[in-house]
């Protein structure tokens, strides 16, 4: 059975998929910055005393969250070229809907983030005649971050496993990639195997760091 | 944006059969596949706490495994690669033997993958439970299976109810998953839609109303679950 194991294919098509992973990298990378910043916003408007802010934010995180992650997908993949007005390319459309979608997870963590900072800090930023935007700017959002690290790099790990459902619109990433060279050459367990194996040694890896880093972080 | 709205479109046939027959399928993939994980999942929380080094080295290896590659690689390595890994009779019953292989691939694929976050819930769950109970317990004369039967897992289940909620719902959304390798549930049978009328709007949200009535109903089924369950004395939110 694996005395068959036809390597030549995985080590020719290394540049091939080489060039997937790179738009697995991008995307997740910017899904995580734009889902980041969205989160936080979302965050602070579901902790604000403006009542339909707060009802607004949660109703948003409450809606993504019940929604799965392929039908999120197809919604912008319709949407957003239909909103602008011409073709866009699948990768905007589908980087609009990672962003969005993990803005509602990251929300949620940045809550419990912004939560964990003891009330103490943010009266002594009020003492000192700090704004509300100062206050969450230099005081209360730092230490929220540091309080979430782990949880937001376990998030991480999680959205980079999700980039690879993009394959429902076939965006050539490292996993559509491995397809291609799966069915052209008719070698699909080698190809299958090598991507669950990549993506098993980066995120066992990455999250082996992350405990490491809790454990540093922890008092 | 110029678009045409059409609602009745999706009354007519037989677009309204394939939403019916999509939403169908998205349950019973879901239910089955629950199956699996919760119980192969306990069974694998449960090796994670004994004392037995080998149990616990077999129960994170699972957990790891299943955690670290995503889902739709192992829906591909279940559909794809498993049964050419069988002995060819074997995996021929697995390719064409069983009625709708997608199904069952679909099935098993979320059943193992959920059971290893079902098996950190369950984990969680008798690790919260504090020493003093297992040492009691022992100290009766109970037996090491007689303590996990009585004593930590009825406590330890209640005490997980919430997560195991949200768990079941991960399933439920999950199981859109199955469109990757041939099952027609909700979210294809709308994606077809789409593609059959350009109904776009009309069509996902329908699906995106359904995914929520159904994630609002179970939630509110569970809170009724949890309160009645609830075990006196401890902080929860169905305790009253």
């Amino acid at each position: 059975m694996f005395g068959e194991f036809d390597y030549q294919v995985v080590i020719d098509s290394i540049p091939f998929l080489w060039k997937g992973m790179q738009l697995t990298f991008l995307l997740t990378f910017l899904a995580i910055i734009g889902g980041l910043f969205l989160g936080t916003l979302l965050a602070l408007s579901r902790l604000s005393h403006i009542k339909v802010l707060s009802f607004l934010a949660g109703s948003y995180v409450n809606f993504f969250r019940s929604m799965p992650l392929i039908l999120v997908i197809f919604w912008f993949y319709f949407l957003v070229p239909m909103i602008v007005g011409r073709p866009v390319g699948g990768f905007y459309s589908v980087l609009v809907a990672f962003t969005l979608f993990e803005a509602a997870y990251y929300c949620e963590i940045m809550r419990a983030g912004i939560q964990s900072v003891k009330v103490g800090q943010l009266q002594a930023g009020q003492a000192l005649g700090l704004t509300y935007s100062q206050n969450m700017k230099n005081i209360v959002l730092p230490q929220a971050f540091r309080n979430m690290l782990p949880i937001l790099l376990t998030q991480a790990v999680i959205l980079f496993q999700d980039t690879s459902l993009v394959y429902v619109v076939g965006l050539h990433d490292f996993l559509v990639n491995a397809e291609i060279v799966a069915t052209r050459e008719n070698r699909l367990i080698e190809m299958f195997l090598t991507v669950a194996v990549v993506y098993f040694v980066l995120c066992l890896s990455f999250s082996l760091s992350i405990r490491k880093l809790q454990r540093r972080f922890s008092v | 944006m110029n678009y045409n709205w059409n609602w009745g479109i999706l009354q007519t046939e037989p677009y309204f059969d394939w939403i019916i027959s999509g939403l169908g399928w998205t349950i019973a993939v879901a239910i089955s596949a629950w199956l699996i994980a919760f119980s192969l999942g306990s069974v694998i929380g449960i090796l994670r706490t004994i004392n037995n080094p080998i149990a616990r080295a077999i129960g994170s290896s699972y957990v790891e495994i299943f955690r670290n590659v995503p889902l739709l690689v192992q829906m591909f390595i279940w559909y794809f690669v498993f049964p050419e890994l069988l002995p060819e009779s074997a995996g021929n019953w697995v390719k064409r033997g069983i009625p709708m292989p997608e199904f069952w691939t679909a099935v098993v694929c979320l059943g193992t993958y959920t059971a290893s976050r079902v098996a950190e819930q369950v984990r969680a769950g008798i690790n919260a439970i504090s020493k003093g109970q297992h040492h009691a317990a022992m100290a009766m004369g109970l037996t090491p299976t007689q303590v996990y039967r009585y004593i930590l897992l009825p406590v330890g289940y209640r005490t997980i109810i919430p997560p195991l909620t949200s768990e079941f719902l991960g399933i439920f959304k999950n199981s859109s998953l199955a469109l990757t390798i041939g099952v027609l549930e909700l979210t294809a049978q709308t994606r077809q839609i789409e593609e059959y009328t350009f109904q776009g709007f009309e069509a996902f949200t329908t699906a995106t109303v359904l995914y929520i009535t159904v994630t609002f109903l179970v939630m509110a089924i569970m809170r009724i679950v949890e309160g009645k369950l609830a075990i006196p004395g401890m902080i929860s939110l169905g305790a009253k």
